[in-house]
């Protein structure tokens, strides 16, 4: 294929993702923007306000860059889980599998679709909590950035995620017993510094408590990665080391034909 | 030049079932080419091989002299594949399905709309492009998958029981379809079906496959020639109760106004008309009992009994 077919291609991947979750857009938009709601009412207002300040900040302030993360990564795991699964699972990827549309095209494009419901519910999440803070955002370059790379991370989590599920239970398996613990965990309601030292030491190894804080630090100017001993540069180092891994192993799996060709 | 080449293709599943035993196969750009045998003889999977869909043990492909392995992107492009079951998803739109095929292929976005404008016009769903594919009927979806298949202008085309489950209307006007891109676009074709009738209509060649090997490859034609035997059946004028005295010929009465008669290759129709003639027997219509490709198929791949069971099956549904 030549470079434009091949950007026809890519392009045609990503208009039929988007074009798919807007179709469901109460489902797929709207529903996360609800739940952030409530999360902002029962345990940001209620709740918080009993808190008190967290490292300096209302604990709504704390809480919103964590939200927005949480939404990016679920919302671009499981949009790019919940495509490709069904694509494999109806056979509709033999469309795609008899062309001659290359697989890192396939897999670009699905991770982009999946990045673009990460970044419209980040959008989304913000706008919902402007009612309830009065968010000033310090480094709006590295906050676009941070949202931008950790959607890509979490959409190639989702699809490598969905070349090995087989089943409806396969697809869930992830989400809920290691995406969501290590989400709760990874610093959004809370800071660090107020865990014992060995739970502290545990956290560390949460790659999801590095993407929370560099949007803290982004957003709020200040996060736990001084007390974890990091500077921003390394975290945003770390995300794109693991977004190079796992796309090597995603392009792998999928030139195998894991999970797609017999 | 050769549209499909395929030497010692092999292909074997987990647990060492041998699907494909090194066949070979060699159809002509233009040719409307038959791909028969029972099921499980390895027909999907050839056709799986060719549009990548199935990864190969041994051997080599070739799509219009092209290697798929070394020139897997440009081969892929003069391919066009309808497959055996339906394979788009049923909430997207009728013409989203078809244009978003064509941009797999390459193809900018005016360009996938106007060819995807052309073969929905063609193939009678213009009308149903802005409904979700899963409201058509089961015929119209097979429109669509065909309309998707040749979305490209592919220079080959495969079809693996393309007109399965359809009523026969349908199945008819696919075949004047499929006739008119073979003749005009010179589009070249390969079809696997069930129903023996389709083949023995619309191919020029044909081969085929039982078990995991090739075992007959020539044209429709010579296949044909060979046959030793028809049985016609006969709806007579008046009942009668006695068969026809003509030792030369094998009559069967199916009931008082119904004669079958088998007729060995080198005998004159005419002698069985002068015989009932000379009875009094009066012939309103008559038409092959089986279809004459059947009858030839079954004598091929009936040796397995087991086999010959699964193909009373396949072509009860036939009826």
């Amino acid at each position: 294929m030549s470079a434009t077919e091949t950007l026809n291609a890519f392009l045609t991947i990503i208009r039929k993702e988007v074009i798919r979750f807007t179709r469901i857009w109460l489902q797929t938009l709207v529903s996360p923007a609800i739940m952030i709601a409530l999360y902002f009412v029962t345990i940001g207002v209620i709740i918080g306000s009993r808190i008190g300040e967290m490292g300096g900040f209302t604990f709504l302030e704390w809480m919103v860059p964590g939200m927005v993360m949480m939404s990016v990564i679920n919302n671009a795991y499981s949009n790019v889980l919940s495509s490709f699964f069904s694509v494999k699972f109806q056979k509709s990827i033999e469309e795609l599998l008899v062309t001659p549309v290359p697989n890192y095209i396939i897999l670009g494009g699905w991770i982009f679709g999946g990045m673009a419901r990460g970044i419209m519910v980040s959008v989304l999440v913000i706008i919902v909590s402007l009612p309830f803070v009065n968010l000033s955002v310090q480094n709006w370059p590295l906050a676009i950035l941070v949202i931008f790379l950790t959607s890509m991370l979490f959409s190639i989590g989702g699809f490598i995620n969905a070349l090995f599920a087989e089943s409806f239970d396969d697809v869930s398996i992830v989400p809920t017993f290691i995406l969501t613990p290590l989400s709760y965990l990874g610093g959004i309601f809370y800071s660090i510094d107020l865990l014992p030292e060995f739970w502290r030491t545990v956290s560390l190894g949460n790659p999801i408590l590095y993407m929370v804080n560099a949007l803290r630090q982004a957003v709020l100017g200040s996060s736990d990665l001084a007390t974890m001993g990091m500077t921003i540069q390394f975290a945003l180092f770390m995300i794109v080391l693991f977004i190079v891994i796992l796309f090597f192993l995603a392009l792998w799996l999928l030139n195998r034909g894991k999970g797609i060709r017999a | 030049m050769e549209a499909l080449t395929i030497k010692n293709l092999k292909k074997t599943y987990e647990g060492n079932h041998e699907a494909l035993k090194g066949i070979d196969l060699n159809v002509e750009e233009g040719d409307f080419f038959a791909l028969l045998g029972p099921n499980g003889a390895g027909k999907t999977t050839t056709i799986g091989i060719i549009s990548s869909l199935v990864n190969k043990t041994s051997g080599q492909v070739k799509i219009l002299g092209i290697d798929i392995d070394q020139g897997h992107s440009l081969a892929k492009k003069q391919l066009g594949v309808v497959g055996q079951e339906i394979n788009f998803h049923q909430f997207e739109k009728v013409g989203q399905i078809i244009r978003n095929q064509a941009g797999y292929h390459g193809l900018s976005y005016l360009q996938a709309k106007q060819n995807a404008e052309f073969f929905m016009k063609r193939l009678d769903i213009w009308d149903r492009r802005n409904d979700q594919a899963r409201t058509l009927s089961g015929g119209m979806k097979r429109r669509v998958m065909v309309a998707k298949a040749l979305v490209n202008r592919p220079k080959l085309l495969i079809l693996d029981e393309p007109t399965a489950g359809v009523d026969i209307e349908l199945r008819r006007s696919l075949w004047d379809f499929l006739q008119e891109i073979n003749n005009e676009l010179g589009t070249t074709i390969i079809l696997t079906t069930h129903y023996l009738e389709e083949a023995e209509r619309l191919c020029r060649n044909i081969a085929i496959i039982d078990r995991g090997e090739i075992v007959e490859n020539t044209s429709m034609k010579d296949l044909l020639a060979r046959l030793e035997k028809e049985t016609f059946s006969m709806d007579l004028d008046k009942p009668i109760n006695t068969i026809p005295s003509n030792g030369d010929f094998d009559f069967k009465l199916k009931d008082s106004r119904t004669l079958s008669v088998t007729v060995k290759k080198g005998q004159q129709l005419n002698e069985v008309f002068k015989t009932l003639s000379n009875e009094g027997i009066e012939v309103l219509s008559m038409r092959n009992e089986t279809g004459r490709l059947e009858e030839l198929f079954l004598s091929l791949v009936e040796s397995d009994p087991d086999k010959s069971l699964l193909l009373d099956v396949k072509l009860g549904e036939m009826e």
